[in-house]
């Protein structure tokens, strides 16, 4: 009698709460976040889950970048594609050219009536994904941008002022000098070479890093870091890893392990190392701004990576409407000066940052603003905007691989950055006519 | 002396081949034949359009000097890999036995690895050796020796070898092990007694006789070193440095997983069929001759 009753009484809630959840929109959406990221994502996504009745947000996490990105192409191709993705800004280009297969953030604001203000993101950071004339093609999620990572304790041991100014690579090449002659094994190291050497290089000093502003203007764009200023650099830190002062450790952030530990004097990495760097290191450490070359037309302001979200064709209108509310709910400033501080990812929209600052949040934890400030300093020009390259996953691994030969002097930087653009434009001019 | 067997009519042969046949078709012929349909077309990665170029794909591949060199380091590659984990197999299995006592707890100690995923046992791999802060190579840097697998290619070889290979020798173990108790122990013992030694005894008699199963697992192992072993290829060193590390199987994955250039990705897989095609004609042509069943 009583397994009876249990049993009816399951099947009756099980109806209720299946139906219950049906009665909601579902709203998909792909991700890229595990650990500590993929905890304060569902968080957001149950914040907004809690805060209306019709739309219910599922979120999903795809593996790393790529297989996100991956993972939504075959879906697509399959016709099962979330109504939200996450996109790594390399493959910015690859979704914009995807016409079909994507719904513009602004159409889809602009069908749901809501309110969505572009101008409301912080200038680097819409620049990056809208149109030409400034529309917003997908919603910027998580960015954050080149810093210098310093390990004080290590710069006293090498008998340094902790508090030299290192604001240009000569600057940066004495301490290393003196750090090498006392000892240190490690001067400086860094974490996505091509991102920040390269890339980040090129928006800081104001130099193209591609033509047709750097993929922006269109895709017959072809490749241009082997001026003579990018050369000069990569030279610098050619000699740099031959003297042993500069440690190459990988493509990635595996860096990152040797800073945290201890071993390395300097580290170029991204400003959202901060968690990280934060929890783990047992020194004194620092943040700087991104060292430039003196005498140039440096600094400029440095660019952004990380992610946006972009809205897939193939859902009916009330979905939409869901996702409409979702995006409106994201940026929100609550939301976004909440995952600043949590995450050390930059503030996106300019309420966040203002009211980061009115929280205090920035005089109890120095430095967390440098990364905003320096991409921020001044108004964007044509070169610094950002990039909009096909196939740029691909090109970026072509760049890895000649700036190691760079690093073990196998090649010059000349003949290596030559060749590095050589291989680039042949990706470019196939993507451009599988792209027509 | 062969025998042959002659069937009435078409029917029943074709119907005791079809449950194959329909594998072979579904799993092997449609593929492929998309494969090369692909291979003449340059799409965009959603499937959106696309453009029939010829043997344009295959024209870009042969003017990248990286291609051609990726050959290299595939033959180079997998000889290690099959020479190596068969040699080391065969060795540890010869040593297993003749061991009589806690034979068992050898014999699982050295499956053990098997069970271990390719990619799973590339991020083991990589944590030992990761520069400087790894087991082996801080170990190694007490020594005086500068481990970095990101920027020394022979050192990235080495540890890709040698973690492709781990895994695999319990699984030769196995084979060359079950094939050395196939062998009577009579003539074994009768050689013995004749005054051969044990060197000897390997040489004339069980190597010979274990020939079909290392034919078996000589074929099985180059299977695998091309096409199972890009997880730890992945893991340890996305094959570089400078794609020295990039076999021909793994620079399809990266091109059109990585990459989404299809296009490219499909030549690659058609030239990789030929090349598999060839290195099959050539095994069972040339190879098996010398097998004694």
């Amino acid at each position: 009698m009583n397994i009876r009753k249990i049993f009816l009484n399951v099947c009756i809630f099980l109806m209720l709460s299946t139906s219950a959840v049906f009665a909601k929109t579902q709203i998909e959406w792909w991700h890229a976040f595990g650990g500590r990221l993929g905890e304060l994502l569902d968080e957001q996504v149950q914040k907004f889950n809690a805060s209306q009745n019709d739309y219910e947000v599922v979120h999903t996490r795809k593996g790393n970048y790529s297989e996100t990105l991956n993972a939504g192409i075959a879906a697509f191709r399959a016709k099962q594609q979330p109504h939200l993705l996450m996109v790594f800004e390399v493959g910015t280009a690859t979704m914009m050219a995807a016409k079909g297969a994507i719904k513009p953030v602004y159409e889809v604001m602009a069908e749901s009536g809501l309110s969505f203000n572009a101008d409301a993101y912080i200038p680097p950071v819409k620049g990056y994904y809208t149109t030409t004339d400034g529309k917003m093609l997908s919603l910027p999620y998580n960015s954050s941008t080149p810093v210098l990572w310093v390990n004080r304790d290590l710069m006293k041991k090498a008998g340094l002022n902790p508090d030299m100014s290192l604001a240009t690579w000569s600057d940066v090449g004495m301490a290393l000098d003196k750090a090498k002659s006392s000892g240190t094994s490690c001067g400086l190291t860094t974490a996505w070479q091509s991102w920040i050497h390269l890339e980040n290089f090129s928006a800081y000093h104001n130099v193209p890093f591609a033509s047709k502003a750097n993929g922006f203007a269109g895709l017959d764009t072809s490749l241009s870091f082997n001026s003579a200023l990018h050369v000069k650099h990569l030279e610098m830190m050619g000699n740099w890893a031959k003297d042993g002062k500069f440690f190459y450790a990988g493509r990635r952030n595996e860096g990152g392990a040797n800073f945290r530990a201890g071993e390395c004097m300097f580290f170029t990495e991204s400003s959202a190392g901060y968690a990280g760097i934060k929890k783990e290191a047992k020194f004194d450490f620092e943040i700087r701004p991104l060292p430039y070359h003196a005498g140039t037309k440096a600094p400029q302001n440095t660019i952004i990576g990380g992610s946006s979200l972009w809205v897939m064709t193939g859902h009916s209108a009330d979905e939409y409407k869901g996702v409409a509310a979702f995006i409106n709910f994201l940026s929100g400033t609550d939301i976004q000066s909440k995952w600043h501080q949590d995450t050390g990812y930059l503030p996106i929209t300019i309420a966040a940052s203002e009211k980061t600052a009115a929280d205090g949040f920035y005089n109890a934890n120095p430095g967390t603003d440098i990364a905003g400030n320096q991409m921020m300093a001044k108004a964007p020009t044509e070169n610094s905007k950002g990039l909009r390259l096909g196939s740029f996953d691909q090109i970026r691994g072509i760049i890895d691989e000649e700036l190691e030969a760079i690093w073990t002097g196998s090649k010059s930087a000349q003949v290596a950055m030559d060749s590095a653009v050589k291989r680039g434009d042949a990706l470019l001019r196939r993507f451009e006519k599988a792209n027509k | 002396m062969e025998k042959k067997v002659f069937f009435r009519g078409w029917f029943l042969p074709i119907l005791l081949l079809s449950p194959q046949l329909i594998i072979s078709i579904i799993f092997f012929f449609y593929p492929a034949g998309q494969a090369i349909s692909n291979s003449l077309y340059l799409p965009d990665p959603f499937g959106l359009s696309s453009e029939f170029v010829g043997l344009e794909n295959f024209l870009f591949l042969f003017n990248d000097s990286y291609y051609l060199s990726s050959f290299v380091t595939t033959i180079f590659f997998s000889t290690s890999v099959s020479v190596l984990s068969m040699g080391l197999g065969l060795y540890f299995a010869l040593l297993a036995d003749r061991i009589f006592k806690g034979a068992g707890v050898y014999k699982t100690l050295l499956i053990w690895p098997y069970a271990v995923a390719p990619a799973v046992a590339g991020v083991l791999w990589m944590f030992l050796f990761s520069s400087r802060i790894g087991v082996v190579s801080w170990y190694l840097g007490l020594l005086g020796y500068d481990w970095n697998h990101a920027l020394n290619s022979e050192e990235a070889m080495g540890l890709v070898v040698l973690a492709s290979t781990w895994g695999r020798i319990s699984y030769n173990f196995l084979f060359f092990l079950a094939g050395l108790q196939a062998i009577p122990k009579s003539i074994i013992e009768a050689a013995a007694i004749d005054g051969a030694s044990f060197w000897k005894r390997f040489r004339t008699i069980v190597f010979p006789l274990l020939s079909p199963i290392t034919f078996f697992l000589l074929v099985v192992n180059i299977v695998y070193a091309f096409f199972e072993t890009f997880g730890v290829i992945h893991t340890i060193t996305s094959g570089g440095p400078e794609q020295s590390t990039t076999t021909l199987v793994y620079k399809v994955y990266s091109d059109g997983f990585v990459g989404q250039d299809l296009g490219s990705s499909a030549a690659q897989s058609v030239i990789l069929l030929v090349v598999v095609g060839l290195l099959t004609i050539i095994q069972f042509k040339y190879i098996e001759r010398k097998v004694h069943y």
